[in-house]
């Protein structure tokens, strides 16, 4: 028999974000069923995109108004779907939204989970992961009558195998949270579309910056190249810019095509948070940076020269 | 109220994990309290300092060697610890049981902190674990805490500063988060007191766990390598900043 694969999938603004295709891609292992649960959205509009990778049914969950954002509201609504369908796995991705929901989940059914996968071999239920700060790549075996994985985004390429969905329509209009409510949802329209955990191109700053205000040449080059701006521990611990931003050891972990670290000497925390990064450009003013001899690229040279120039020239062209 | 906080005797951050016959780590390094913890602690204090008489308990499932992440608890203001002491490795889902079981058998919880995942393990899922063993709520990723009778409002940071405010009943489950406050460090003379607070040592089988089918059975451990062979980009600024473009668009393709 089949298995039947329920894949989470992440919506960004109504839409369909680019990770989900590398996450179903993954999915599309020998002999799985892949059924795509998408909660309050217009699935009709979504249909076309999930039916390109190889989805054969669509399960349109629809949670009421005052639910919709409610990660327990959530995972209640996809542990009766996991009944309904007997699902034997379930995908989603390793995202901020992610990791607030598929524990809930496998904790609420008592499943193994892995998160932050980068490969999952679906016939032997082997998970591969990074342990120790990225210091290394554990294999982990899952034992269960449902497991599930947190998949990493940007981690498996996306390849399109055509099928043809179906929706099938879930009502979760009666799911309520236990003691858990929703009291305000964050703005994201005024922030970036994309997080740093999901970006293709990350500019990151450090202690090179100086300060605060110097960020600004990574925001204007950032938005020039459709890149997202991170940061070091120093930079965020001396207030320059948001906890939110740093990447490394305590903070985000990426994967992005190119890493381009403006000021940073490399700490091996920091390298714990970008090292699985396609390319890494560093630029900094001390060649004896550990960050120099650990890149595909560097410069020595101030950030504050070179990114005004690379934003100009970007400008241009 | 009673606080009960669960640390982590992890790694050191900056240490260099060797690994042996691929499934295991060289623990001939210095371990410390899980960073994340850190802040776990220092918020019980904070919420100890507005609901006086309350009481902070640190508990840790460990090798005997975890005491000392305990004391560390202690020295950044817990009360006392239970330490659990297990020679054994333990899956998320066994963890979280094992803690349930040392929680219960020594009082009431109200409040349960833990940092929103462990640098070692990173599952980022015992909180959630704990949480459904009690029935309780639970929320990640915690940047603001208020407590306010029998309520815990909460800011979840859902990346990039956005953050999501919810509403909990207590007693709950925080995940704390970086931003949430900057962790006290340890006087001299607290370090001295936390030597002279009360640690329960305990062991797993003197607690009633019921065993699981389902598991998480780590199968091989392969360092992280990335050979990178650096090249350096040369000339003035215009010039470097013109090859940089070039790679970004013909190489990685990005632009």
């Amino acid at each position: 028999m089949n298995k039947k694969i329920g894949i989470i999938i992440e919506l960004e603004k109504g839409k369909i974000k680019e990770s989900n295709f590398g996450m179903i891609t993954l999915a599309r292992a020998k002999d799985t069923e892949l059924f795509a649960i998408v909660i309050n959205a217009d699935t009709g509009a979504l249909k076309e995109d999930l039916s390109s990778f190889g989805i054969t049914k669509i399960i349109d969950v629809s949670l009421s108004c005052d639910q919709q954002n409610n990660p327990a509201a959530m995972a209640s609504a996809i542990i009766h779907i996991i009944r309904v369908y007997h699902f034997s796995i379930i995908f989603g991705l390793s995202t901020a939204k992610g990791k607030d929901l598929l524990p809930r989940i496998a904790a609420l059914v008592e499943a193994p989970l892995v998160m932050d996968c980068f490969h999952v071999d679906l016939d032997k239920n082997l998970a591969k992961t990074s342990q120790y700060s990225g210091k290394t790549i554990a294999t982990i075996k899952a034992t269960g009558d449902i497991l599930v994985f947190g998949i990493r985004p940007n981690a498996v390429e996306s390849v399109k195998e055509p099928a043809l969905a179906d929706i099938l329509v879930f009502d979760g209009s009666t799911i309520v949270s236990k003691g858990f409510r929703v009291l305000k949802t964050g703005d994201a329209d005024e922030k970036s579309d994309i997080s740093l955990a999901e970006a293709e191109v990350i500019l990151a700053g450090g202690r090179g910056m100086k300060n605060g205000e110097n960020f600004a040449i990574l925001f204007d080059c950032a938005k020039k190249m459709n890149a997202v701006v991170g940061a070091s521990r120093v930079a965020v611990d001396s207030g320059w810019v948001p906890y939110s931003m740093q990447v490394g050891q305590t903070g985000e972990k990426v994967s992005p095509k190119v890493y381009i670290a403006c000021g940073i000497s490399g700490s091996i925390q920091h390298f714990a948070g970008m090292k699985t990064s396609g390319m890494v450009i560093a630029i900094n003013t001390e060649e004896t940076a550990s960050i120099m001899s650990n890149c595909d690229y560097f410069v020595v040279a101030d950030v504050m020269d070179i990114i005004p120039e690379v934003t100009k020239l970007l400008k241009n062209g | 109220m009673q606080i009960y906080v669960c640390v982590k005797h992890v790694p050191d951050s900056a240490a260099n994990i060797v690994i042996l016959d691929n499934i295991r780590i060289d623990e001939n390094l210095s371990f410390l309290l899980n960073p994340y913890d850190e802040h776990a602690v220092t918020e019980a204090v904070r919420v100890k300092e507005r609901l006086l008489g309350s009481e902070i308990i640190a508990v840790c499932l460990g090798k005997a060697d975890a005491e000392k992440t305990i004391r560390s608890a202690m020295a950044m203001g817990a009360d006392r610890g239970i330490l659990i002491v297990s020679d054994k490795h333990h899956d998320s889902m066994e963890t979280a049981k094992v803690l349930k079981a040392a929680i219960e058998q020594d009082g009431t919880p109200q409040l349960i902190l833990t940092g929103k995942e462990s640098i070692d393990a990173e599952g980022m899922q015992t909180m959630f674990r704990i949480g459904a063993l009690f029935d309780f709520p639970v929320a990640t990723n915690v940047v603001k805490l208020d407590i306010a009778g029998d309520r815990a409002v909460v800011d979840c940071d859902l990346s990039c500063g956005i953050c999501n405010t919810y509403e909990m009943t207590c007693p709950c489950v925080i995940g704390a988060g970086r931003g949430l406050n900057t962790p006290r460090y340890p006087t001299f003379p607290d370090v001295v007191k936390s030597k002279k607070k009360p640690v329960k040592i305990i062991a797993v089988s003197d607690l009633v766990i019921k065993a699981s089918t389902s598991a998480m059975t780590l199968v091989a451990y392969e360092p992280l390598l990335q050979k990178r062979v650096p090249k350096k980009i040369t000339g003035d600024c215009a010039k470097i900043a013109e090859k940089i473009v070039k790679i970004l668009r013909e190489e990685a393709k990005v632009i």
